[in-house]
Parts: structure tokens; C-alpha cells; sequence
């Protein structure tokens, strides 16, 4: 087991250099360390001045995204052990602006995501007194898989299609939208459908499959992708053989 | 002292362009592209059909013309080539499909495995139905 193991960081700081440049730091190697505690170590006790988010550190708040040997992943979850002798290269997300280091800018993300309005939708609520809607183990089952994606963004960093048209609306949103479409409560699906089916929608996914491969929870964006691409071409269809049928 | 100076956005983002390499980069984009490519082969078996159904319309003497065409080495390399990459996309294809399935059977989903081992089967079928045709004729 070697004593030590070395980051190589990506660092990008505007006021000094006009892109991103790579630094190598040499840091104790702990077996039980994952990328994340090796960048706290960094900036704790050897360059306070390097940049990067993190939150919860156990998988469940989506900020530690990073590229790891060239690969997305969340780096709380990915083991220095797996890595050894190293080098270990950290490098910020890819297709997204690099604000600095590997800090990236997120807001066409958010942006897109509530496009796709990932939130339950009623025709009219029903008053409090009415009681709670129901749902069964089953109809639970319909959708869970999808509502674990944590906003992350790795699929979008894994997705070429979102690197040549960065219109796509992308992996993470459209799985989102599967989240709510496929609950029994909800009654927004021709609405995410409108959004869907345009041509920044589910029709610019070519099925790379990388967004599935990548995804630390998961989620399958791809097959969510694929599955809505289903839905929306039966549809489509309908609306050609019944034109007067609203849906 | 002065107040400090902020600025709503970042006005020095760092964009890294997309290299026209990007699907070398990985083997899984490769085959992705690979197989997008296949689609262009699809059509030239399509091109060939359509070909061969006017020298039918043509009569005999165009139809043996174009079974001579068929058989220069030149088209038999194309053939060979294109058949490959019809395979792959054939191959790709199926292998895809389960994502896209769900198909639920007494309230479970059905596995992956299952859905395409059904495609293989029907696929064999097809291919059994098409060869006792050719081969009867």
C-alpha cells in the first residue's frame, strides 16, 4: 500500500490564466478515502485556494460531480483505492462553463429542468378536507426508480449529443419529467408532452446510453428517454387517425 | 478603502471546445457512431433492391445484366462489407430494444434478458421463414 498517491486538479483561475492549466498535489493515501476527502485534505491543509462544491458527502446532494480519470462521478463516492498508484486526475465536468477550478456554471441545467415543470400538476386541487391521494406499492413502483436522480448533471457531462447541441434539453430533465408523467397523481403529462416532443426534446437523443452508465443512482435516462420517445410517437399518431380527440 | 467590486456574472467562464474527435475518445461513443453510420448501408441494400426490381420490370435480358453486375468483385466487396454493418446495426438494435420495452407482465416487469432473447427468436424465426421461401423457389 503506497503512503501517498497524487491529484493531478484541473485549475482554472480567470484573473491569472486564460484556461484551465493541471496541478499535481502529493497527498497522504488512506485506503478508506474517497476523491472528495482527498480535495478537503488539499484545501485544508495544502492550497487553500482551490475550488470546488460539495455538500452531503454521502451521495444524496448532487454537487461533487466531477470528471475522475476522464470519467463523470460523483467524487464521494469514488474510492482513491480504485485508482492506486495514481496519478488521479480531477477535472471539472464537461460541456458546462467552467466558472473557476472545478466549480462549474449550472444554470442552463436548472434552466432546462424546469422547463420540463418536474413537479405533480392538477387539473384542480381538491380541498385538504378531501383527503390525501392515494397510491398504491405498484403505481409507487412506476416512477421510483426516476424520482432517486439527484440533479448531478454527470449524464450531461457523459452525453455527446448535449456537447453538439447544447438546445438538448437533455439525460437528468427528461428522466425528471418521466418521474411525474408516470404518477398516478399527476395530471400534467400533455403539458411535459408539448415541451418534450419539440425539437430540443426527446428527438435529438440518438441513444448514446452513456447517461445510464454514468449515472450514480440509477436513474436509465436513456431508457427513460426512449420510453417517452414511445409515448410521444403514439401519440403522435393518435393525433393524425383521431385529429378531433384532445389527447 | 474602496468598496469591494462584484459583477453579476462571470464575465471569464472557461468553454472548452468539442474536439472533431470526441467519438475516438471512448469505445461505447465508437460504437455509437458505428452503428449511426450503419444506417448508410441500410440504404444501399435498399438502393440495390430498388435497382434490382427495375431490371425485372426491364425483362430478362436487363435482369441478367444486373445478376452479372452483382457478381464483379467490386459489388461483391460492397455486398461483403455492407452485410457486416447490417449485422451490427441488426445486433445494436436488438440490444436496445429492452430499454425502450416495458412490458409488465402480472404487475412485474419482464427482465431484460427475457425481451431480448424474445427478439433474437423472432428474428430467427423471420430469417428461417425467408430462407425456406429463397430456398424452395
Amino acid at each position: 500500500m503506497p503512503s501517498t498517491i497524487a491529484l493531478t486538479v484541473a485549475r482554472y483561475r480567470p484573473e491569472q490564466e486564460s484556461e484551465p492549466t493541471l496541478q499535481t498535489y502529493e497527498i497522504p493515501y488512506r485506503k478508506d478515502w474517497v476523491v472528495l476527502d482527498a480535495l478537503n485534505h488539499i484545501k485544508d491543509n495544502v492550497d487553500g485556494s482551490l475550488s470546488y462544491r460539495w455538500s452531503c458527502r454521502m451521495g444524496v446532494c448532487g454537487s461533487c460531480g466531477m470528471k475522475v480519470n476522464g470519467t463523470p462521478k460523483l467524487t464521494c463516492a469514488t474510492f482513491l483505492a480504485d485508482y492506486v498508484p495514481g496519478p488521479v486526475r480531477v477535472e471539472p465536468l464537461d460541456y458546462f462553463p467552467v466558472v473557476r477550478d472545478l466549480v462549474i456554471d449550472v444554470t442552463d441545467f436548472v434552466r432546462k429542468l424546469k422547463q420540463v415543470k418536474p413537479w405533480i400538476i392538477r387539473e384542480g386541487d381538491g380541498a385538504p378536507s378531501d383527503g390525501e391521494y392515494l397510491q398504491t406499492p405498484d403505481q409507487l413502483d412506476a416512477y421510483k426508480q426516476y424520482s432517486m436522480c439527484i440533479n448531478c448533471m454527470l449524464c450531461y457531462s457523459a452525453c455527446p449529443i448535449y456537447a453538439l447541441e447544447p438546445g438538448f434539453i437533455g439525460p437528468a430533465a427528461i428522466a425528471l419529467a418521466q418521474r411525474y408523467n408516470m404518477d398516478s397523481r399527476d395530471q400534467g403529462a400533455p403539458e411535459r408532452l408539448q415541451i418534450l416532443s419539440e425539437h430540443e426534446g426527446i428527438w435529438q437523443c440518438t441513444f448514446v446510453g452513456e447517461c445510464t452508465t454514468v449515472c450514480p443512482k440509477h436513474v436509465d435516462p436513456a431508457g427513460a428517454i426512449q420510453q417517452y420517445k414511445l409515448t410521444g410517437a403514439t401519440h403522435w399518431v393518435k393525433s393524425l387517425l383521431m385529429p378531433w380527440s384532445h389527447r | 478603502m474602496s468598496a469591494p467590486h462584484y459583477t453579476l456574472y462571470h464575465p471569464r467562464w472557461y468553454r472548452r471546445r468539442v474536439s472533431v474527435w470526441w467519438w475516438l475518445q471512448k469505445r461505447s461513443y465508437t460504437t455509437f457512431v458505428l452503428r449511426e453510420l450503419t444506417s448508410v448501408f441500410v440504404a444501399f441494400f435498399a438502393v440495390v433492391l430498388l435497382w434490382q426490381l427495375r431490371a425485372l420490370v426491364q425483362g430478362p435480358e436487363a435482369y441478367a445484366h444486373f445478376l452479372a453486375r452483382l457478381r464483379t468483385p467490386l459489388f461483391l466487396a460492397l455486398n461483403g462489407v455492407a452485410f457486416l454493418f447490417v449485422l451490427f446495426h441488426a445486433i445494436t438494435w436488438l440490444h436496445l430494444t429492452p430499454k425502450a420495452m416495458v412490458v409488465r407482465l402480472r404487475g412485474k416487469r419482464v427482465s431484460d434478458s427475457l425481451i431480448l432473447a424474445a427478439n433474437y427468436a423472432a428474428w430467427l424465426v423471420l430469417s428461417a421463414a425467408v430462407a425456406v421461401v429463397l430456398l424452395r423457389v
